[in-house]
């Protein structure tokens, strides 16, 4: 069959099974956009690039599929690299596909050239550069499997536009191969030295990271938790790969964890780690971290085993594979006393009454509490309200809490949630973002409102960037600076512009009837909640001190 | 500590620049480097020299296997390897000087490359210590310019990196 480069790309991206492509047009993707007018392929047209990659992260996150984002060269493509190292720090599959200018000109600094494949190569698992069209689809089909498959990740493929208008011969895939991953000899006996240490702790927990997500891997360490009866904490990107409601569950770990959470990592004498990377926001002081304990660290990344934390037993591969092994070999275990002194400091922290006030961890409360058995999508954005959402939503399963942990990109939510939304149409997407990350990528409202997405969009507004203002408060001897915004933003009219129904709050009363009226229609919505400035995010362990060394604020 | 790292990749445009840039990416200090096509030309062979403990070795190694186009990796101990690298040190040395200079490079095994009236250059090859010896002794006649390769290398006897192909990374892991 002959085809266009064009043309191919269409094919290959259909035979991938994918059916949704976010992106925005320009000069050299054009023969890509003109293949793609006439194909069973939906391109989402977004408003900026950066929304086009956080969509695709978003829709990847949600669907467990692979996302993909399309981008013209030059500021096209610049414009996704704050998208795709996003995906990259959390190891979201997403494959951008990216024009570029003829292969004659390139080099030339020709009009909107820019080499994106050198630009990107630290913020990709891989990327590749098509010189040669009759490499194009076989190009495709190994990006596809390299960001889907082992540790995930973002891939970007550049084409030139004489790639894309070349013809060549296309061939069908006739089977798709599909790759998994093999026990192997040495795993074996690492799992028995695994099995005999959590036998034999006391005290042990387990924090489920961001690959336990990835994996798919909730119910194996449900199973495990409720064999060995371990108290489970979870870092930020593990939230709902253990459910937020269950017994065992603690609630987070990390710099801002819940203070129950850290001291039982922190008390423990066994540490299950599924899936973490043990990024220094979940450990603190790394060394502290480890003291006195045997560390199992579980993780599909080879390098990942001793990277940040050195693991007493290391067991590399899926997630899935490995805890179901454990678990066939664990016997059950009560581990009364261990319980008695976790309830015990429960029952210390166990405060908070400010009942019906309009703070933030009472407005994500009562959310957590109104969304309850339904089917609902959390996307956050960066800063205050993405850690009091963390802290108090009850996440309860894989895949409905979606934020961005690594990079930490502010203007991630609403285009992520926008993907989110596309992917699960069945399910109602719940986007939460200060006024600042709002700020910045909210225009995302008009590819919302543009498909009638029902999203709903919290806006945690102190008119500030709360975070910054927190950490001046705190290191900075209140010396507040380029934090404390002039109030005159009026984020319902913004809304408005976009034909998006809003409504700002002062009081607890107004939230409910707000957020009741938003969750029971199918229209985009936006509630911008008005909060106290003084607002903190506590508990906050000190960021290289030990994790249960609260800093007094 | 120095330890020496073989490193098989395919032949792509760009290869080098990624492993180069996984090295000063993650802060892994890179002593010298030196790549070449090897005799299959869909691969070329880099041949690293980093230094670090057995800890950062081990991330290095690692961090390698991970990227796409690399195929095997092969630590070069000094015990069980050889490891050679090339210097050129042009001195000034005319007149009386020459002789001494030449009797010099005779005691290192160096060989001539040029001559004109008021220099000499010469070609050394050895390891690392053989070389700045060299250098030292060449220095009180002072060394115009020296320009150096960076190591290469090659497993004693039968052991080569072709063993390590089969452990396959990408098919298992990476992919």
């Amino acid at each position: 069959m002959k085809l266009t480069g064009a043309e191919v790309m269409v094919q290959c991206l259909t035979e991938q099974g994918v059916d949704t492509v976010f992106g925005y047009p320009g000069g050299t993707i054009l023969p890509f956009y003109d293949a793609m007018n006439n194909s069973s392929l939906r391109h989402i047209l977004t408003v900026h690039e950066q929304g086009a990659a956080h969509a695709a992260d978003g829709y990847a996150r949600a669907s467990g599929k692979v996302g993909v984002c399309i981008a013209t060269s030059g500021p096209g493509a610049t414009n996704l690299v704050t998208g795709l190292a996003a995906a990259f720090m959390d190891s979201i599959p997403v494959v951008a596909i990216t024009g570029q200018v003829p292969t004659t000109m390139i080099g030339r600094d020709t009009f909107q050239e820019i080499d994106i494949t050198g630009i990107t190569m630290a913020i990709t698992k891989h990327n590749f550069i098509v010189k040669d069209v009759t490499k194009l689809a076989d190009t495709i089909r190994y990006a596809f499997r390299i960001a889907a498959s082992g540790r995930s990740g973002p891939v970007l493929i550049d084409v030139p536009r004489d790639i894309q208008t070349s013809v060549v011969d296309f061939e069908p895939l006739a089977e798709f191969e599909k790759y998994s991953w093999a026990v192997g000899g040495e795993i074996l006996s690492k799992i028995k030295t695994a099995v005999q240490a959590i036998q034999g702790a006391a005290r042990p927990v387990i924090v489920v990271g961001g690959g336990a997500v990835a994996a798919d891997a909730a119910d194996e360490i449900r199973a495990l938790a409720e064999k060995i009866n371990a108290p489970v904490v979870s870092t930020l990107m593990g939230l709902g790969s253990f459910s937020g409601t269950h017994p065992l569950f603690l609630g987070l770990t990390g710099m801002h964890g819940c203070k129950v959470a850290n001291q039982a990592v922190w008390e423990a004498d066994v540490m299950i780690a599924v899936g973490s990377r043990f990024s220094d926001r979940l450990t603190g002081d790394r060394d502290k971290y480890v003291e006195d304990k045997t560390v199992i660290h579980i993780d599909i990344d080879p390098a990942e085993i001793d990277k940040n934390v050195a693991a007493h037993i290391g067991l590399t591969g899926d997630l899935k594979i490995i805890v179901d092994l454990l678990n066939g070999q664990l016997n059950d275990g009560q581990r009364s006393k261990w319980w008695m002194r976790i309830r015990e400091c429960q029952q210390d922290e166990a405060v908070d009454g400010d009942e019906k006030q309009l703070s933030p961890s009472w407005v994500f409360s009562h959310i957590a509490e109104e969304t309850f058995g339904k089917e609902c999508i959390f996307v956050t954005d960066v800063g205050q309200h993405q850690m009091w959402a963390a802290q108090n939503l009850k996440i309860e399963k894989p895949r409905t809490w979606i934020t961005s942990g690594g990079l930490g990109a502010m203007g991630f939510g609403l285009p992520a949630a926008m993907g989110a939304q596309f992917a699960k149409p069945d399910k109602r997407v719940i986007h939460f973002a200060g006024d600042g990350g709002f700020k910045m990528t909210g225009a995302e409202l008009y590819t919302i409102a543009a498909h009638k997405l029902p999203v709903i969009s919290v806006i945690i507004n102190n008119h500030g960037l709360g975070m910054i203002r927190q950490l001046q408060h705190v290191f900075f001897d209140n010396n507040y600076t380029s934090c404390e915004l002039p109030p005159n933003v009026d984020f319902t009219v913004f809304a408005a512009a976009f034909g998006v129904h809003a409504v700002a709050v002062n009081s607890a009363v107004e939230f409910v009837q707000a957020f009741k009226q938003a969750l029971a229609s199918n229209q985009p919505a936006v509630i911008v909640v008005n909060i106290s400035r003084e607002e903190l995010v506590t508990p906050m362990a000190h960021p290289s001190g030990a994790i249960n060394a609260f800093i007094d604020m | 500590m120095k330890h020496v790292l073989s490193i098989l990749v395919h032949n792509q445009p760009g290869v080098l620049v990624r492993v180069a840039g996984m090295f000063s990416r993650r802060g892994f200090n890179i002593h010298s480097l030196a790549v070449g096509t090897t005799y299959d030309l869909e691969s070329s062979r880099i041949t690293v020299v980093v230094c670090g403990d057995d800890g950062i070795l081990e991330q290095v190694i690692k961090q390698l296997e991970k990227l796409i186009e690399v195929v095997a990796i092969q630590i070069l101990p000094s015990e069980s390897a050889v490891r050679r690298g090339m210097a050129m040190i042009k001195v000034n040395a005319g007149g009386d000087k020459r002789g001494e200079v030449l009797k010099l490079a005779d005691v290192f095994r160096a060989s001539v490359v040029d001559v004109s009236e008021h220099t000499v250059t010469f070609e050394i090859t050895g390891d690392e210590d053989k070389i700045n010896a060299f250098a030292d002794v060449l220095a009180p006649y002072k060394i115009m310019e020296l320009v150096r390769t960076g190591l290469v290398g090659l497993a004693r006897g039968d052991n080569t990196i072709h063993q390590y192909e089969r452990r396959n990374f990408h098919e298992q892991i990476v992919l």
